[in-house]
C-alpha cells in the first residue's frame, strides 16, 4: 500500500509545479472531495488554519473565494474564475493570493482511475519563472520585512492544486 | 536576489557544487575550472553573493568564496514545508475518503 502513500511534486518546467498522487478511492468520490464547498476546508488548508467558504460557483466562468484564518487570526484571500469543467475527470482555475493580485496563477486538475485507485494531476502554471520561483523560495525566512506573508504565499501556491 | 533564480543558470549551479566539494577557493581558482572567461566568472559569483549562496572573504588581493550553508539550509526547508503542507492535505484526504466510504 506504500504506493499510495507516497505522492510526486517536481518541477517539470521553469513556470509550473507539478503534483501527482494516487488515492484509495473512486474518481467520483475524488471529484466530490475536490469540489464539494462542505468538504474543501476539510483539507485545503495546513491543518492548523481555519478555511471558510466564502463563494464557490463551480460553472465555466464561475467564480470561487477561500478566507483563510491562521493561529494569530490573520486572515488573508484567495479567489479565482473556473475556466473548464468535465466532471470527474478535469478541472481548470485561476488562482489569485489577494495580496498579490498581479500573480495568477492558472492551475489544472485532471483525475485518473485505474483500477478503483484514482491518480490526480495537478499542474500549477505561473506567468513566469519568477513568479513560480517566488513561490517556493517563499517558505525560506529571510531577512526581509514581507514578514508571513511569505509564508501564506507558500500555502496559497500549495492550493494552487485546487 | 531570489535563490532559485541564481541557481537557474547551470554554471551557477555548477561554481555552488564545486565549492560544496572543495570548501573555499579563490575567484582564480573557480574560474581556472571553466571554459568561459574569468569576467564571465566573476559576474556569476557576484549573483551567487547577491543571492547569498556564497560568502567571499578577501585575503590581501585574493577572493575567497565559499558555501553559504545557512542559506542553503534555507533552500532545503523551503522545499521540505511545501512537501509538509501537501503531506497535510493528503493526509486530510484520505481521512475524507475513509469516512466518505463508510458511509
Amino acid at each position: 500500500m506504500s504506493d499510495l502513500k507516497d505522492y510526486e511534486m517536481t518541477t517539470p518546467t521553469d513556470t509550473t509545479i507539478k503534483v501527482t498522487k494516487k488515492f484509495d478511492a473512486p474518481k467520483e468520490m475524488i471529484w466530490k472531495i475536490w469540489t464539494d464547498p462542505e468538504l474543501i476546508p476539510q483539507w485545503w488548508g495546513p491543518r492548523k488554519y481555519k478555511t471558510v467558504i466564502d463563494k464557490y460557483d463551480l460553472r465555466v466562468g464561475g467564480e470561487w473565494r477561500f478566507l483563510q484564518t491562521d493561529e494569530e487570526g490573520n486572515e488573508f484571500a484567495f479567489h479565482g474564475v473556473f475556466k473548464e469543467i468535465d466532471e470527474p475527470k478535469k478541472v481548470v482555475q485561476t488562482f489569485v493570493f489577494e495580496p498579490m493580485p498581479d500573480k495568477e496563477l492558472t492551475d489544472t486538475l485532471t483525475i485518473e482511475e485505474v483500477d478503483g485507485k484514482t491518480t490526480i494531476t495537478t499542474i500549477s502554471q505561473f506567468a513566469n519563472k519568477e513568479d513560480r520561483d517566488g513561490m517556493i523560495a517563499s517558505g525560506m525566512e529571510s531577512g526581509q520585512k514581507e514578514g508571513f506573508e511569505r509564508t501564506e504565499e507558500l500555502i496559497k501556491k500549495l492550493k494552487s492544486g485546487v | 536576489m531570489n535563490v532559485f533564480y541564481a541557481l537557474g543558470e547551470p554554471t551557477r549551479l555548477n561554481i555552488v557544487e564545486l565549492l560544496a566539494v572543495e570548501g573555499k577557493l579563490t575567484a582564480t581558482q573557480i574560474a581556472n575550472k571553466f571554459s568561459v572567461s574569468a569576467a564571465a566568472i566573476s559576474q556569476h559569483l557576484k549573483v551567487l553573493k547577491e543571492a547569498r549562496l556564497v560568502k567571499m572573504e578577501k585575503n590581501a588581493q585574493q577572493r575567497i568564496y565559499q558555501i553559504d550553508a545557512q542559506t542553503i539550509e534555507e533552500v532545503e526547508n523551503s522545499l521540505k514545508k511545501l512537501r509538509e503542507l501537501w503531506d497535510d492535505r493528503f493526509e486530510a484526504i484520505d481521512k475524507i475518503i475513509q469516512a466518505q466510504k463508510t458511509k
